[in-house]
């Protein structure tokens, strides 16, 4: 642990939405320089918990600091990856233009050729490793070119944290061992913070800092050693759970089968290898 | 040729018709990168219930489609444009509503000039008898658009790409989808006037649908959207002049010839991009690929 102040502070964090409790008393700081995986099955509220962190929903109760200021203020800190954008085959966009938009997407007038913005984004195409298709259309890419694209447009702007909501779910093994090369090499070269959602960790325990467990809007935060212990699993998700290790890999199961109900083992059964 | 080009009519025409051919294009490109292509066709049709209103009451078509446009554009923002699903349904019902509105004014235009020559120039257009008079408006029209595309054209891309991205970055989905429906009412205003409020939707989407597929920009598409268009309209201009002397002295609409045009383009576009993707080179695309700083 560094003794800078934490770039990402959530603290008692609670969210509704349309009447129903999300998120209830998450809290977790973020360090500069750190990876942290937000783990968690669908509908556990981790998309919730990234659309609070970047002002898209507003919070029921708690704060969010990034940097030093409420999130609200600070959008030009952070970069986002969405989960997935259907870009259309036909659609005539190439990466670079993709990743210039992520730069003065938001200006007015008309784009004319600019010398240091070029340059900025010829950059971030590097850092992600896209210049062999900066030129073709976004649309023709493969899944997993797709997303560096996207991760480009997300860094062109020099965030301080990337944000990126599932990036390993569309992923083959391939594309997912490479992409989390990438957050690895991001985090050493451009000194970046990443915070990173996921419903299997294993992928990510190489890279991970930090972890932040979801269950139910639930959160167990800490290092992996820290919260995947059975222990703390167990009260989190209100019933007895093992852990197993297994070749470096970990197996979150519920500890009796004949008890727990099929939806509870079909949840488990999520976090599996 | 010299005859066909100092005619007055032939004159109009071609300059409404290139306002329309260039106004459609460029606002095509957004419709269609938006997928936005129904609620541009319901805008023209339902702006015939204006264009026949206007006839009723003798005020400027033109003011009687964009009216009718914009009306039928907050309409569809009103009822609701979040998901894909929710905006066809909306535009589907002020579609609807818009042209039991026509039906009524078209109805009424019949039965006080007893003629049906409204109905077919508002549905169809007649391009070769639009008054001296609304040349200076269409510029107009095409310079309001052409000035709204250019200020907000990264937002408008930004937010055709993925509304998440530009909310990120600033850019309201929602002000560009409106902004974007403004303009397009402006666009279609002008297309309606020209080939008819119901034939309108094929400037807009025709030309657009075939330059996106030959390009790799937004620019490079909406270049050869109005490359197009306007090939469409001054080759049909002067197809539905000469045809008065093909069938012996009844010349057939251009608002026809146009629209047959914009299909062959379209066709060629679709096999021509299908061609080069299977020969791995971008046909056109690649060409301008050299050009490029």
């Amino acid at each position: 642990m560094t003794n800078q102040s934490p770039i990402l502070a959530v603290a008692d964090l609670s969210v509704d939405l349309g009447g129903r409790s999300i998120l209830r008393d998450v809290s977790f700081d973020l360090y500069p320089g750190q990876l942290c995986a937000l783990i968690g099955e669908n509908g556990a509220g981790k998309t919730t918990l990234l659309r609070t962190l970047l002002g898209l929903i507003t919070q029921r109760a708690g704060t969010v600091r990034i940097g030093a200021a409420p999130a609200r203020e600070h959008r030009e800190l952070v970069g986002y990856v969405p989960q997935k954008i259907n870009f259309d085959p036909d659609l005539p966009l190439r990466t670079r233009d993709l990743v210039r938009l992520g730069l003065d997407g938001q200006r007015l007038g008309l784009p004319f050729f600019n010398g240091r913005t070029r340059h900025a984004v010829d950059q971030a195409l590097q850092a992600v490793g896209a210049e062999e298709f900066a030129d073709q259309r976004v649309g023709e890419l493969s899944g997993g070119q797709q997303q560096r694209a996207v991760i480009a447009h997300a860094l062109v702007r020099k965030p301080r944290l990337l944000i990126l909501d599932e990036p390993l779910a569309n992923l083959d093994f391939g594309s997912a061992n490479a992409l989390v090369d990438l957050l690895g090499r991001l985090i050493v070269q451009q000194q970046m913070t990443v915070l990173v959602t996921a419903h299997d960790m294993n992928p990510l325990i190489p890279v991970m800092d930090r972890l932040v467990y979801l269950v139910d809007g639930r959160a167990a935060t800490g290092t992996v050693a820290e919260v995947v212990q059975a222990e703390v699993l167990s009260k989190l998700y209100g019933y007895p759970v093992s852990v197993l290790h297994h070749g470096g890999r970990i197996l979150v199961l519920p500890d009796a089968p004949e008890n727990a109900d099929v939806a509870n083992m079909n949840r488990c059964a999520g976090h599996g290898v | 040729m010299f005859a066909f080009l100092s005619s007055q009519p032939v004159q109009t025409a071609l300059i409404v018709g290139s306002c329309a051919a260039l106004v459609s294009a460029l606002i095509g490109v957004f419709t269609v990168l938006r997928g936005n292509a129904f609620a541009g066709h319901a805008l023209a049709d339902v702006s015939s219930a204006g264009g026949a209103a206007s006839f009723l009451w003798g005020i400027s078509p033109l003011l009687g489609f964009l009216g009718m446009a914009w009306i039928a554009a907050f309409g569809m923002e009103f009822l609701g444009v979040r998901k894909a699903r929710e905006r066809d349904l909306a535009t589907g019902i002020v579609l609807g509503a818009g042209l039991g509105l026509s039906a009524l004014f078209l109805y009424l235009d019949v039965t006080t000039t007893s003629t049906t020559g409204a109905a077919v120039s508002v549905m169809f257009g007649s391009l070769f008898a639009i008054s001296q008079g609304l040349i200076w408006p269409a510029i107009l029209a095409v310079l309001a658009v052409f000035l709204l595309v250019g200020l907000f054209y990264r937002p408008l891309i930004l937010t055709a790409v993925d509304p998440d991205l530009a909310t990120l970055r600033g850019v309201s989905p929602r002000w560009m989808g409106l902004l974007q429906l403004l303009v397009l009412g402006l666009a279609v205003a002008v297309c309606a006037l020209a080939i008819g409020a119901v034939l309108a939707t094929a400037l807009l989407i025709g030309p657009a649908g075939a330059a996106i597929r030959l390009s790799r920009r937004p620019a490079q598409a909406i270049f050869w959207a109005m490359i197009i268009a306007l090939t469409a309209v001054w080759l049909g201009i002067w197809m539905a002049y000469e045809s008065y002397y093909w069938f012996s002295g009844n010349a057939w609409p251009v608002s026809f010839f146009v629209v047959v045009l914009i299909f062959l383009f379209y066709l060629l576009a679709m096999f021509g991009s299908s061609w080069s993707q299977k020969y791995q080179c971008r046909g056109i695309a690649s060409l301008r690929r050299l050009q490029e700083p």
